[in-house]
């Protein structure tokens, strides 16, 4: 068994939901991300998911926008997020799903990332622009390799449709809560519940939500129905307001800013 | 990654398939909240091209409004100026209500999204021709328009800022990225993800996802159906070049389109090489870049090692794109049409050369396929009867040539 589908089901047997961070690799640097996660896990963290930025992340609103770039600027590649996810997994057993966009996955070659992220230690990949009509090869390279891939369902998918999304997702599935891009928001719509007990109704595996979600009281509020809540712009925005400038201009994430974010996560998984 | 490559005839005339795929090209590469909206629009669309009232209003508006039929002008000069061998036709897309090709695109598709019952439109632009082209057809079915643009392309081709507001439509700088073309993109596909329900996004080229890339291409099929019409009658014979610029590629893909299967026709595209493409400066996506998957579609980008999208650049802002069509990708693997490159200093050339002989001009887009013509003619044939299509005029452009010129001046 899978290192996800084995968190969903002890949480399972303990009544608890599953809190999922976000955080963007390389930002600022992936020492800090490295520090980050270990935080992020030792606050509660159920599963990371760890963001592979590309140039032009069109399902991203300006927080996760501005983490990308400066990840890029910092001068991150695949090959060094990958090298990250081996050296976490010698620490933690936390599992790690890799968010981001399919040309990097592609240009690293399907089959070579699928090989070289299962040797690394990857659980899941969620990829923002790789519906299923387009996942078959992706899919089947990540089955071979033992990497769930993790579909996205959104407000705006008819429930046919988000069945036979269900049917192919592995690990989990993503309730995009909101029609739109990632980024904080301080309402989340009316219809969540409704469409989160209408999609757990067909989906054979694990629902959990994201886009939107920035406050213990929304975490709360929907751990009553769905199995795993994620949250991405919210602790962005934590390391965003704590970045100093060291020598020579390179970014670095305060010691305040840890603290902060490590208190943000566990007042999170408090409400799970 | 390995493109297969198969023989043209296999293909031609059959692309894209069912999933909106040009061989292993295209596809519909977007987040799943606009999977459903991308049926709708296929459905939408695949329902107007059988009705006639549709197309009887359709090609009403193209004839009283945009001025179609456009003419097919021979060059004279133009020809003796190239060595005088060959004959020259100008498609004089530039002589459309609003200026450019881009207009035959938004009116199709303003019909389309007024008969969809989507009362906002949201367009991105480059140049600027596509933005007032779709301010230009919301105006005329009174529907609200919203235009993102990067900042760079604001200060440059303000005129067309200006035009756009004038026609009624708010235009919404975009100053992340590369602050041009890629990013207005990414902000309109962000903009029709939150606003999907009561939005239409109109796509200025052959680009994005299926079926945009299709229905683009219909849309601007009028241009080389046509040609082939009009050369018959004047020259007495099919084109033996066409030769069009391609950023995102519509206007050529509509002067190629209806002659895909008339396989003596040569058709070549003119991309832009910028700075020269020994520099990170140019826009020749099909001639260096490699397959990858942006905007929604698989096709040819510029980009790094890792799959990040490069800047690209060119002096004409419509051709400052690091992607194009789906359906070049797949005309150039099988070999259909051919891609080649001008730089800046030539195409600037080359628009010189038609304003001073000709008194036409052009865009700095178009003027691309002008300056491949001087390239071009002394490996051709005696008689040979080449078509440019001239996509659109220059006035756009006119501060920008002024700028250069008078830095050149001595003293300056």
């Amino acid at each position: 068994m899978n290192r996800i589908d084995k968190v969903f089901e002890r949480l399972a047997a303990e009544q608890k939901k599953a809190l999922i961070p976000f955080v963007t690799a390389g930002d600022p640097c992936l020492d800090s991300t490295e520090m980050i996660v270990l935080e992020m896990v030792k606050q509660g963290a159920d599963i990371i998911e760890l963001g592979m930025p590309f140039s032009d992340p069109l399902a991203d609103g300006p927080t996760i926008q501005a983490s990308a770039l400066r990840a890029l600027d910092g001068g991150v590649n695949t090959a060094q997020i990958l090298e990250l996810v081996k050296s976490l997994h010698q620490k933690i057993q936390t599992p790690i799903v890799a968010m981001g966009y399919y040309n990097p996955i592609l240009q690293y070659g399907l089959e070579q990332f699928a090989k070289d992220a299962a040797d690394a230690g990857v659980d899941g990949t969620i990829i923002a622009d790789l519906p299923l009509e387009e996942a078959d090869k992706w899919g089947a390279c990540a089955e071979k390799y033992g990497i769930c891939n993790i579909f996205l369902v959104a407000p705006t998918t008819p429930l046919e449709r988000a069945k036979k999304i269900a049917c192919k997702s592995r690990g989990f599935l993503y309730y995009v809560s909101v029609a739109g891009i990632t980024g904080a928001r301080t309402n989340l719509p009316a219809d969540i519940v409704a469409n989160i007990k209408a999609l757990k109704a067909v989906s054979p595996v694990p629902v959990a939500v994201g886009f939107g979600v920035s406050q213990p009281e929304h975490v709360e509020m929907l751990s009553k129905v769905a199995d795993g809540v994620i949250v991405g712009s919210a602790i962005v925005k934590i390391i965003e307001r704590n970045l100093e400038k060291s020598q020579g201009h390179t970014l670095s994430f305060s010691i305040q800013g840890m603290a902060e974010l490590g208190d943000f996560v566990g007042r999170l998984k408090e409400k799970t | 990654m390995t493109i297969h490559h198969k023989k043209e005839s296999e293909y031609v005339g059959n692309v894209p398939d069912r999933r909106g795929h040009f061989g292993d090209y295209g596809g519909r590469f977007v987040p799943e909240t606009l999977m459903p909206a991308l049926n709708e629009l296929e459905k939408a669309y695949k329902a107007i091209k059988k009705d006639k009232t549709f197309i009887q209003e359709f090609s009403y508006i193209l004839g009283d409004y945009v001025g179609r039929p456009t003419p097919l002008y021979e060059a004279k000069r133009l020809a003796e100026a190239v060595g005088g061998r060959i004959k020259v036709f100008l498609k004089r897309e530039d002589l459309t209500h609003t200026g450019a090709h881009k207009i035959n695109n938004t009116i199709g598709q303003a019909l389309l999204a007024r008969r969809m019952g989507k009362r906002r439109i949201i367009a991105e632009t480059g140049a600027g021709q596509h933005g007032v082209a779709t301010a230009t057809a919301c105006a005329l079915f009174g529907l609200k328009c919203e235009v993102y643009m990067g900042v760079k392309d604001t200060v440059r081709q303000a005129m067309n800022v200006y035009r756009m507001e004038l026609a009624g439509a708010k235009v919404l700088p975009v100053s992340s990225g590369t602050q041009t073309l890629k990013d207005a993109t990414n902000e309109a596909i962000r903009d029709w993800v939150t606003n999907v329900k009561d939005t239409h996004y109109i796509i200025g080229s052959v680009v994005g996802p299926h079926p945009y890339p299709m229905m683009v291409r219909d849309f601007q099929s009028v241009i080389g159906q046509e040609i082939k019409k009009q050369i018959k009658k004047q020259a007495g014979q099919m084109p033996d070049v066409i030769l069009a610029c391609v950023g995102g590629g519509s206007n050529a893909m509509g002067a190629f389109f209806p002659f895909v299967r008339e396989t003596d026709v040569r058709l070549i595209g003119v991309e832009a090489a910028g700075e020269g493409l020994d520099t990170d400066h140019h826009s020749a996506t099909l001639t260096v870049g490699r397959p990858g998957v942006l905007h929604g579609k698989l096709t040819y980008l510029l980009q790094d090692r890792w799959g990040q999208i490069k800047g690209a650049h060119s002096l004409a802002p419509g051709l400052d794109y690091p992607g194009v069509g789906p359906e070049h990708s797949f005309l150039k693997d099988v070999q259909r049409a051919e891609y080649v490159c001008v730089d800046d200093e030539e195409a600037l050339e080359g628009f010189m050369l038609l304003c001073e002989i000709e008194g036409i001009i052009p865009a700095l887009e178009s003027a691309h396929a002008v300056a491949y013509l001087r390239k071009l003619a002394p490996m051709l044939k005696d008689g040979s009867v080449v078509v440019i299509n001239l996509s659109g005029r220059g006035d756009k452009d006119v501060a920008t040539v002024s700028d250069i010129l008078r830095s050149r001046k001595p003293g300056a």
